[in-house]
């Protein structure tokens, strides 16, 4: 298995040259303010929030596999993950507000100690609060003390939403690591069979598909056709929706980028695929996201490369709705990534 | 090093216009009309023009719909069906015409 960019000493784990790369000029001549100059012509400038109804909570860094694209950089080598007292923070923080959902990322969020106890402990504070674990699969056959966790989900009414960035073994190793594809495909037959996917039983089972490489995810739509069709035939397997999710110039996909002669080409393209009304739809709006020490930034992205919110408070314990919601929402050239084509959230495109 | 195609060209199609508009705001009109979603799928449309493009092996074309059937969702194996499917029929109607062959032999012979 791969190491991490940070147990590998790469200089991309460093985010003050992650941020240089994305600021300088490229030969193809795109300016280190492009975005901020896109979203002054889209008279979005500065990018503000509409309404915040989603926390999205970074449990921490550790995970089961290393995938090549992670913008976490995450991997079974990092050992960041959020504390029960900063579990506690954030529960403070939705018992006092009215989300309408709290989206569980890491890293593996199912490998943090208290992650059980965390999802019972909002499911207490509210019954009818969507609560999403983004669940790489593999977890739930990676060792029998995670075998029951479509109970567990199901127990908790939580949606489920897993990345498999294709239909086959080929390209799905190639992202994700060798044996993925089969593990992911038995975890999903395991979440079929306690409801998730089916028809009727209000279980709900999205994935998420997101390029095995330096090209653009394509129509949604058509994308979530052929997955239907393909997953079903073989395999049997049934799902609800599919996210298509373009992958950001940041971390090991942006290492993947440079090694491969690719980062050019591929913020040319997201730049030429710039769509103001998918730039209106941003998640960042809509959102804050949670880093596993407590800090709080415009969204998964954001945090990676360490752009905190830019209120007096920066942490969870000081959270404060009116600065939040009159804040100016960071941007940096990797944000092309979710302003690109049909846009792109954690909730798949932002227009129809 | 001096070639006749480079890959720079491709962003610059649009530019034909600059000599012609008229007939190429037609073309690219009918150009993005065809592609659309209709009886056929915008994916299979691209994995025609793939294997067309394979046919006339215009550089630009296969570098264009390797990228768009990358992007529809389409995998090696069924991309490299598809250039099957061009290499087929270009090898088809060389093999086809040896029926001409064989009837002038057959014409020719006692």
């Amino acid at each position: 298995m791969i190491k991490s960019l940070k147990a590998r000493h790469s200089q991309l784990a460093d985010v003050g040259y992650e941020l240089k790369i994305l600021s300088q000029k490229t030969p193809t001549g795109f300016e280190p303010d492009a975005f901020s100059s896109k979203l002054r012509e889209s008279n979005l400038f500065p990018l503000q929030p509409t309404k915040i109804d989603t926390l999205q909570i970074n449990v921490g860094k550790m995970c089961n596999q290393t995938c090549k694209h992670c913008h976490v950089d995450a991997g079974p080598d990092r050992k960041e993950i959020m504390t029960r007292e900063t579990m506690q923070q954030c529960l403070d923080v939705i018992q006092n507000n009215s989300f309408t959902t709290v989206d569980m990322t890491g890293g593996a969020p199912e490998m943090n100690p208290n992650f059980r106890w965390f999802v019972e402990e909002i499911r207490a504070i509210s019954k009818e609060i969507k609560i999403i674990v983004r669940c790489n699969l593999t977890i739930i056959v990676a060792n029998p003390s995670y075998h029951d966790l479509p109970d567990f989900f199901k127990k908790h009414n939580v949606e489920v939403v897993s990345s498999l960035p294709y239909f086959s073994a080929m390209r799905t190793d190639a992202q994700r690591g060798e044996g993925v594809f089969e593990k992911s495909i038995r975890a999903l037959k395991m979440l079929n069979d306690v409801g998730y996917g089916k028809e009727g039983t209000g279980l709900i089972l999205d994935l998420v598909y997101n390029p095995s490489g330096a090209f653009l995810p394509g129509n949604q739509e058509s994308l979530e056709f052929e997955f239907k069709k393909k997953l079903k035939e073989p395999f049997g397997i049934s799902f609800n929706k599919l996210f298509a999710i373009t992958n950001l110039p940041i971390s090991r996909f942006l290492d993947y980028l440079i090694s491969s002669g690719n980062y050019d080409g591929y913020m040319e393209k997201l730049i030429a695929s710039y769509n103001p009304v998918a730039a209106e739809g941003v998640m960042c709006r809509n959102m804050i996201s949670v880093g596993w020490d407590g800090h709080l930034y415009d969204c998964d992205f954001n945090q990676m490369l360490e752009m905190k919110v830019e209120t007096p408070g920066q942490h969870i314990a000081q959270w404060n709705n009116n600065d939040l919601h009159r804040r100016e929402i960071q941007v940096n050239q990797h944000c092309f990534g979710c302003t690109a084509g049909a846009g792109s959230s954690c909730g798949g495109a932002t227009t129809s | 090093m001096k070639t006749y195609y480079n890959p720079e060209d491709l962003k610059k199609f649009g530019n034909i216009g600059e000599f012609q508009k008229k007939l190429a705001d037609k073309f690219f009109d009918y150009y993005g009309e065809t592609f659309k979603e209709g009886a056929l799928t915008a994916r299979e449309k691209s994995l025609i023009a793939l294997a067309v493009a394979h046919t006339i092996q215009c550089p630009y074309c296969i570098d264009a719909y390797t990228v768009d059937t990358m992007e529809k969702g389409c995998d090696e194996q069924q991309m490299m069906e598809a250039v099957h499917v061009a290499a087929a029929i270009r090898s088809g109607a060389s093999l086809v015409h040896g029926v001409q062959m064989m009837n002038k032999y057959k014409e020719l012979s006692m």
